[in-house]
């Protein structure tokens, strides 16, 4: 166990290689009860939401789901996050642990402008994410749940307390998030893994989700980065005015200095957080996040590096302890599902 | 695969950096014990010295990298790399299966045998653990 923004975190049970396998080929279950959950309700709701998060709001449809940025007035980031539509004006936002209160500390300034009702609900909450290929069977032939297709939430009963079922994830596998009473999870965990699901750790979450491109705050998301050099672009609607638009817009016009591209290491190396991208002499970058992939077997990493060596195909040199290594900018995902 | 439960043989000298050492005359065979390759996780990367490469004794020599981390591997002893493990290159999770006998590291011919009094046996290695 480790400790992990005041949770003690299992970084995995029988091997990260034998979990995160299990989850690309079968079916894993994750404890991610230390995620922040907050519950945003009341007639001033989407409008609140349109100026605090960077999507736009107004699409999801009531049962629906969103990636979306908390950025503050510079554009860099607090937080990355999904916001669920509950109800009619009531919604559900899904941050990371890390950031928890100064996620807090964002949404109660912004909250004062707006008719709105912001509750912490991360103690009322444990999470598990059921991931993989044959997650969904399972789950519904275990727990006897009718689940939402994906990028849909729903309210269901979970050992006869109320639940919510949420078909999202960050594995890249299909598969469902459910949040629940946290009095009830030994018992489901138990109920789950009987059943065939294989338990894993933190360290299968970062390697399955670096795997896929999703980004990790605090690796590839800081307040010194930016939507548009993130690649993230897509999850940002300026014409919401959220807070930090005027800044995003001004980078999506003038483009940016850097950018993050995924890459993967050719022979030997394991990239990690912190090496720099080299091109011949001159230092073009940064790794933003690094592992070994249990799916390829090779050194995979993202890198914040100059916008003109951002391109897929390009090669470039990361010092790895001392020791050059050839990395070549790959396209999203880095690894692609066989169909 | 791994080992399930701890070993420490007793034919075996250990460094507190969690190697060992099994000497024979002038030579020994180095590698990590089961509490390192335990704490690392599953190697995927071993990075060894070339032959011929001088080990000083305390002193990293080799690197072994599992999904999570990656580690310096430090010398129990001084001498001469004499031998280096290839089978690793392709399968370094021999590491974690077998560290005393298939996951061995590197051979080297010992430069001064009386450091071996330095070391702990199997006894003092595991007491050290707790």
């Amino acid at each position: 166990m480790v400790p992990f923004a005041g949770w003690e975190m299992p970084v995995q049970y029988d091997g990260i290689k034998v979990e995160h396998i299990a989850v690309r080929t079968h079916a894993g279950i994750f404890d991610v009860s230390h995620m922040g959950q907050i519950e945003v309700e009341g007639p001033g709701s989407l409008a609140f939401l349109q100026r605090l998060v960077t999507n736009d709001v107004a699409k999801i449809q009531v049962g629906g789901a969103q990636y979306s940025l908390l950025l503050n007035e510079d554009a860099g980031v607090i937080d990355d996050l999904f916001v669920y539509r509950l109800g009619h004006d009531r919604y559900l936002v899904i941050a990371n642990a890390g950031n928890h209160e100064t996620d807090l500390a964002q949404f109660g300034l912004i909250a004062r402008d707006f008719d709105v009702y912001v509750r912490d609900a991360t103690d009322n909450y444990a999470m598990l994410a059921i991931q993989g290929p044959n997650a969904r069977r399972i789950v519904e032939g275990t727990l006897h749940l009718e689940l939402p297709p994906r990028m849909k939430v729903a309210a269901r009963q979970v050992g006869r307390r109320p639940a919510i079922v949420c078909g999202t994830g960050y594995t890249g596998e299909d598969g469902v998030e459910i949040l629940l009473d946290p009095e009830i999870v030994p018992a489901i965990w138990t109920e789950l893994v009987d059943a065939g699901v294989v338990p894993c750790g933190l360290g299968a979450r970062d390697t399955l989700r670096l795997e896929v491109c999703f980004h990790l705050h605090g690796n590839d998301l800081t307040l010194d980065t930016d939507p548009i050099s993130a690649g993230l672009g897509w999850a940002c609607d300026e014409s919401t005015g959220y807070v930090g638009s005027d800044r995003v817009a001004a980078l999506r016009a003038e483009g940016t200095d850097q950018r993050l591209a995924p890459f993967l290491i050719e022979g030997d190396g394991i990239p990690r957080q912190g090496n720099p991208v080299m091109l011949d002499d001159e230092r073009v970058g940064e790794v933003s996040s690094g592992t070994f992939s249990p799916s390829l077997e090779q050194g995979i990493g993202m890198a914040y590096v100059r916008t003109d060596l951002a391109e897929p195909g390009t090669e470039l040199e990361i010092d790895v302890r001392g020791k050059r290594r050839t990395a070549r900018v790959s396209s999203k995902p880095l690894y692609k599902k066989a169909r | 695969m791994t080992l399930a439960e701890a070993s420490y043989p007793e034919d075996l000298k250990y460094h507190p950096e969690h190697d060992w050492a099994r000497i024979d005359g002038g030579e020994a065979t180095l590698g990590v014990t089961w509490y390192a390759q335990d704490s690392l996780g599953e190697v995927v990367f071993f990075e060894g010295p070339e032959i011929g490469t001088e080990l000083s004794q305390d002193q990293p020599y080799a690197e072994v990298e599992s999904v999570k981390a990656v580690s310096d591997v430090v010398a129990p002893l001084s001498g001469e790399v004499i031998a280096v493990n290839e089978t690793l290159a392709d399968a370094p999770e021999a590491i974690n299966a077998d560290p005393y006998e298939t996951g061995w590291l590197v051979k080297i011919r010992l430069s001064d045998p009386s450091e071996a009094d330095s070391l702990m046996d199997s006894a003092a290695y595991a007491a050290s653990l707790e």
